[in-house]
């Protein structure tokens, strides 16, 4: 496919590898987006950069960042009389407090996996006697999409489409992970997509402030070694700055009308991040106008929880640990039957070193 | 989650919406986050929704700077 195949040529990655070579630099880099991760695992990266660089995984898996206590009210939701959840397919089998989505819908709830926000609102139209609840996650890429169902909702004057809100800001949870006291990256491979909306200035504080190099990076393996490559040398000169190297995708002032559509409808607020817990205003919540399809402030049962026992997902999405560190990893916890979010998720690290980076091969027999 | 994959747009449609090929798929998408689309545009498209426009000079010019490095050979022959 155009603007995909041309990134995939492997002489371009044999140069690109030989370049990264040549520096013979030492570093540490995270990609924070968990597309990246994926990608990096399906395409072999790792282990083709080690052992110079380190590449760790951050937090931008918005399912795998979901509280458990957000899911608890997800299915709180869920399994409420003449309500129809809708949501994005991974999260319908993150385990929370009261099991699954999915588990819920084997009791009775009523559970419909979508592919956009519109379908939701589609459903609402088909359904016009049952509450249908939007479940939205996901970071400044997909905020917008929900906010235009929300305020396309509105202008046909829906009364039965309402939204829970766990949607999350990226630039809030970066400055989080650098103020922690063990945090140690030298570089981070900052999320294409979520970029497309905020644009460059929304990471300027982490080479200003904390000297920290940042590359913007497509998703293509030659786009993600390149982005290697000036983080690398950024590091070596002592040149921190936010680069676009999605420069085909990524204006610098980013998708404004997506950013005014987002803030017309939500505004910031406190979140809780699995792994990284509560952090200041890096979440969405809809402004008091849309308050009247807020299904946050519904009365609901949900059990109270902490993080699940054993389960060190947390410590997976802020880097601290591999997944392979994890004991429950390949055991207790498999994509088929997933203990922790990060193994839930198609882009979760859990599942993509289990699917890509042999950690199949150490499920006992 | 935050996949986009980049669609050619084949027509614009009532509403604000096109109709857009993705490796030979066609599928109706919406464009009430991003201005300006005309038909032949490549845009990325994320749960729906045209979210921007590829930039063809800019996707050549980082082409240019990968087929350079590749110029020089690989590091294991």
């Amino acid at each position: 496919m155009r603007y995909l195949d041309e990134y995939r040529s492997p002489a371009l990655l044999r140069g690109q590898l030989r370049a990264i070579k040549e520096l013979s630099a030492n570093a540490v880099l995270m990609e924070v987006c968990g597309t990246h991760t994926m990608a990096i695992s399906r395409s072999g990266l790792r282990p083709l950069l080690a052992p110079e660089v380190d590449l760790v995984s951050g937090p931008g898996c918005p399912v795998c960042v979901t509280s458990e206590r957000d899911m608890g009210r997800a299915v709180a939701l869920a399994s409420l009389e003449g309500v129809t959840l809708a949501t994005f397919g991974d999260m319908v089998r993150v385990p929370g407090p009261q099991g699954t989505l999915l588990e819920a819908s084997s009791r009775g709830a009523t559970v419909r996996v979508v592919y956009s926000p519109l379908d939701a609102l589609a459903l609402a139209r088909e359904n016009p006697d049952r509450r249908v609840v939007f479940l939205g996650v996901g970071f400044e890429t997909t905020a917008p999409t929900v906010a235009a169902a929300v305020l396309r909702a509105r202008e046909e004057g829906l009364k039965n489409f309402f939204l829970l809100s766990l949607h999350k800001l990226i630039p809030p949870a970066l400055r989080a992970l650098v103020d922690m006291e063990d945090f140690s990256i030298d570089g981070f491979l900052l999320p294409g997509h979520v970029s497309v909306v905020l644009g460059t200035e929304a990471y300027g504080f982490l080479p200003r402030e904390h000297g920290i190099p940042c590359v913007i990076s497509g998703f293509e393996p030659a786009d993600i070694l390149r982005a290697v490559y000036l983080l690398l040398r950024m590091k070596v000169e002592g040149s921190p700055e936010v680069v676009n190297e999605y420069s085909r995708a990524v204006r610098s002032q980013g998708n404004r009308k997506a950013r005014e559509t987002m803030y017309r409808v939500f505004r910031e607020a406190d979140a809780e991040w699995r792994g990284l817990g509560v952090i200041p205003g890096s979440g969405l919540e809809l402004r008091e106008e849309f308050r009247d399809l807020d299904a946050g402030t519904w009365d609901l049962e949900v059990p109270e929880v902490g993080e699940r026992s054993g389960c060190r997902c947390g410590d997976v999405l802020c880097g601290r640990i591999r997944p392979p560190e994890c004991p429950l990893f390949a055991r207790a916890c498999t994509p088929d039957s997933p203990f922790g979010p990060c193994m839930v998720s198609s882009e979760g690290t859990c599942a993509s070193y289990y699917l890509y980076e042999g950690g199949e091969r150490e499920r006992p027999i | 989650m935050c996949l986009a994959i980049p669609a050619e747009v084949v027509e614009l449609r009532e509403d604000e919406t096109a109709l857009v090929e993705i490796g030979g798929v066609r599928k109706v998408v919406s464009l009430m986050l991003l201005d300006g689309v005309e038909a032949g545009d490549y845009v990325l498209v994320h749960a729906g929704f045209a979210i921007e426009r590829v930039d063809r000079e800019e996707a050549q010019r980082t082409l240019a700077v990968l087929e350079e490095a590749a110029e020089y050979g690989p590091l294991y022959e």
